[in-house]
């Protein structure tokens, strides 16, 4: 998952790391208070998850609380790559002398975790790493000695960085362990005229396989981007809302994703990815058939079982305790292979709903539900 | 012969009292695994009843390795306490830790990882269905009434095209089918199995499964183009998923321009090897090669 900036600052704040003062609100006359607050003066800065806010106009100065608030209001609603800005924050400006780039990332190859810092900063390091690779210092850290002091002033030296920055360097391995994040980004990390390094921007990304063990973004996590991620996420189901008309439930992420990608190219788009997991209960297979039926969108629904720890008349069951609670008025598609593939099938047989209709093999389930969908 | 897991396999189970842990001892030893041991500290020095099989509860994997002999290690502790499980298996300096168990935070998993690979241990997984070198062992969660003992190696991110595979390929049937896993840190890859297959005397033609994240399968072309001799067939899964969403697996995401189903699809094709568009094209593919081969 990952933090909006405010959230990432408030973790950097708590490390021990430099921030500007800043706060968040959700409304313009917000925008106001908080700028009287902090002296005036401000940046006010979208709140979105993606990046190139500065670009789509996203962040913006304001010379005093009037002009914040107009300008909070400009950018609150605003629309920066798909994501609707729904709250803003307001920061002290800051007196930047140099602007630096530092960040821990997974290696995924390496199977470590990767220090990546250029004294480059403020801008898009993708397009630097790319024009000019020696610019950027990339050092693998070892898991089990992690950044020590040493280790942080042979990445600064590597980088170019001035020494003062190893104590951020340390500190921000420490956000990204004891957090459990898989990806921690300062940019830009800034020397200011008054010789402080303070983290300007930051991007957290935590790890959701962590969220057992880590209890305060539990709020913010449940905020999904809309109602049918919060429904499905209630009931424990993987669902990605998607912009097609074949609605797609399958068990396991890689059947479910192969599945989007057959009805693909099958001439028509995937509405969702819905993935009832492995071993899933006639429960799970009757809450996901009613999470994706109340999505206007879909047309139709292919359901792709490949019974492997699920059981084939399980998710039978699941579809027929869906059709006594929802009244279906979409086509259903149903492939059902592997594990009591038969007995599921038979289940299906006997309910004999006229929108059910069963298929032998997945290309032909897909073909099939994507005609439907197009024609329907 | 097989990869990684033969009929001489002693498998020791962890978390074999659990819930999970039952129901696939069972289901392993119906498939003729030589499952040796559970491993529950707390419920040490009794022994499990499985239709006709008793078998005994060791107090770490150490004590089950020098009471049974075994070789194999098949995870299904809670994600919680899988970094100590699999610290564990290593430190008793197991060949091989199997590590199903799905949703581990990846700052265990790259903890344990680098342990393992110090103490010389193989890890499959984490997140896996596990390896079946059909008629001879299975350890983990394959199905493994689908298949049968042939030709084909199999390696794949996912369980389910797994299964999807062996399936449609059953009349072939298999050497050995290794589900590496869908999260970011896995421990064996499909390089490690491409290298073990191409050395395997009765394996005639790989099928390498891969899905959008990373670069592993790019890194795999790259592997066969300078190592590889025997046929290999691909799937990836993923080219209709949106950039920065997760699919499902963890490690399955395209963050920007990397880790696309084309990157891969083209890498691959890229030295030779045939992508299938379905898992069904893939499975045609491959029985259109082993007849060319014939």
């Amino acid at each position: 998952m990952d933090l909006y900036e405010h959230q990432a600052r408030e973790l950097f704040e708590e490390h021990g790391i430099l921030v500007p003062r800043a706060e968040v609100t959700t409304s313009a006359k917000g925008a106001r208070e908080i700028a009287r607050r902090l002296g005036g003066r401000v940046v006010v800065k979208a709140q979105v998850k993606t990046g190139g806010r500065g670009k789509a106009g996203g962040v913006k100065l304001a010379a005093d609380p009037a002009a914040a608030e107009l300008t909070a209001r400009q950018i609150l609603g605003m629309d920066i790559k798909g994501h609707t800005v729904h709250s803003v924050m307001l920061a002290q400006p800051v007196d930047i002398e140099t602007e630096f780039y530092v960040s821990y990332v997974l290696d995924r190859a390496a199977g470590t975790f990767l220090a990546i810092a250029s004294a480059e900063g403020g801008m898009d390091i993708e397009e630097v790493a790319a024009t000019r690779p020696d610019a950027v210092a990339r050092i693998p850290v070892d898991p089990a000695e992690g950044v020590t002091g040493a280790k942080a002033a042979e990445i600064a030296e590597a980088a170019g960085l001035p020494a003062q920055t190893a104590d951020v360097l340390v500190r921000l391995w420490g956000v990204l362990t004891r957090e459990d994040a898989v990806l921690v980004e300062v940019n830009p990390l800034v020397r200011t005229a008054q010789g402080q390094i303070l983290a300007l921007d930051g991007k957290v990304t935590l790890d959701d396989n962590a969220r057992f063990r880590r209890e305060r973004w539990g709020a913010s996590e449940a905020a999904h981007e809309g109602p049918l991620e919060a429904e499905a996420a209630s009931k424990g189901l993987n669902y990605v809302k998607l912009d097609g008309e074949v609605g797609i439930i399958g068990n396991g992420a890689g059947l479910v994703m192969s599945t989007l990608d057959v009805v693909a190219g099958c001439g028509a788009r995937p509405a969702n990815f819905l993935d009832i997991g492995g071993g899933a209960s006639a429960q799970t297979m009757a809450d996901g058939l009613n999470v994706i039926l109340s999505d206007p969108a879909v047309r139709s629904v292919f359901v792709n079982v490949f019974g492997g720890i699920t059981a084939c008349d399980a998710v039978a069951d699941g579809i027929v305790k869906a059709l006594d609670t929802v009244r279906l008025t979409k086509p259903l598609v149903v492939r059902l292979d592997g594990n009591n593939a038969a007995r599921g099938r038979a289940i299906l047989d006997e309910r004999a709903h006229p929108l059910v209709q069963q298929a032998t093999t997945m290309d032909g389930a897909a073909q099939h539900a994507a005609d439907l969908a197009v024609s329907h | 012969m097989a990869i990684y897991l033969t009929k001489e396999s002693k498998v020791l189970v962890q978390g074999m009292t659990g819930a999970e842990g039952m129901k696939h001892t069972r289901r392993m030893l119906a498939a003729g695994t030589d499952v040796v041991g559970g491993v529950n500290p707390r419920k040490a020095g009794s022994t499990v009843d499985f239709d006709d099989r008793a078998v005994p509860v060791f107090g770490s994997v150490a004590e089950g390795m020098r009471a049974t002999g075994a070789d194999v290690s098949v995870v299904f502790v809670p994600p919680a306490f899988a970094k100590a499980a699999v610290l564990e298996a290593a430190d008793a300096g197991i060949p091989l830790a199997v590590v199903i168990t799905e949703g581990i935070p990846v700052h265990d998993a790259v903890a344990f990882h680098a342990h393992a690979r110090r103490q010389g241990t193989r890890v499959i997984g984490p997140n896996c269905p596990g390896l079946i070198s059909p008629g001879q062992s299975n350890a983990g969660i394959i199905p493994a009434d689908i298949t049968k003992p042939g030709r084909i190696g199999l390696v794949s991110k996912s369980g389910t095209l797994t299964y999807q595979l062996m399936y449609e390929l059953r009349d072939i049937g298999f050497t050995t089918c290794v589900g590496i896993g869908g999260d970011p840190v896995i421990g064996t890859t499909h390089i490690d199995c491409l290298e073990a297959f191409e050395n395997d005397p009765e394996t005639e033609l790989v099928v390498l499964i891969g899905e959008i994240g990373g670069d592993a399968e790019e890194r795999a072309a790259a592997y066969i183009r300078d190592h590889v001799t025997k046929p290999v067939v691909a799937y990836i899964a993923g080219f209709t998923a949106p950039e920065g969403k997760t699919m499902g697996h963890a490690g399955a995401i395209v963050s920007g321009s990397s880790g696309t189903a084309r990157a891969k699809k083209e890498a691959l094709e890229a030295v030779g090897v045939r992508v299938g568009a379905t898992p069904t094209e893939t499975a045609r593919l491959v029985l259109d090669r082993l007849e060319a081969e014939r």
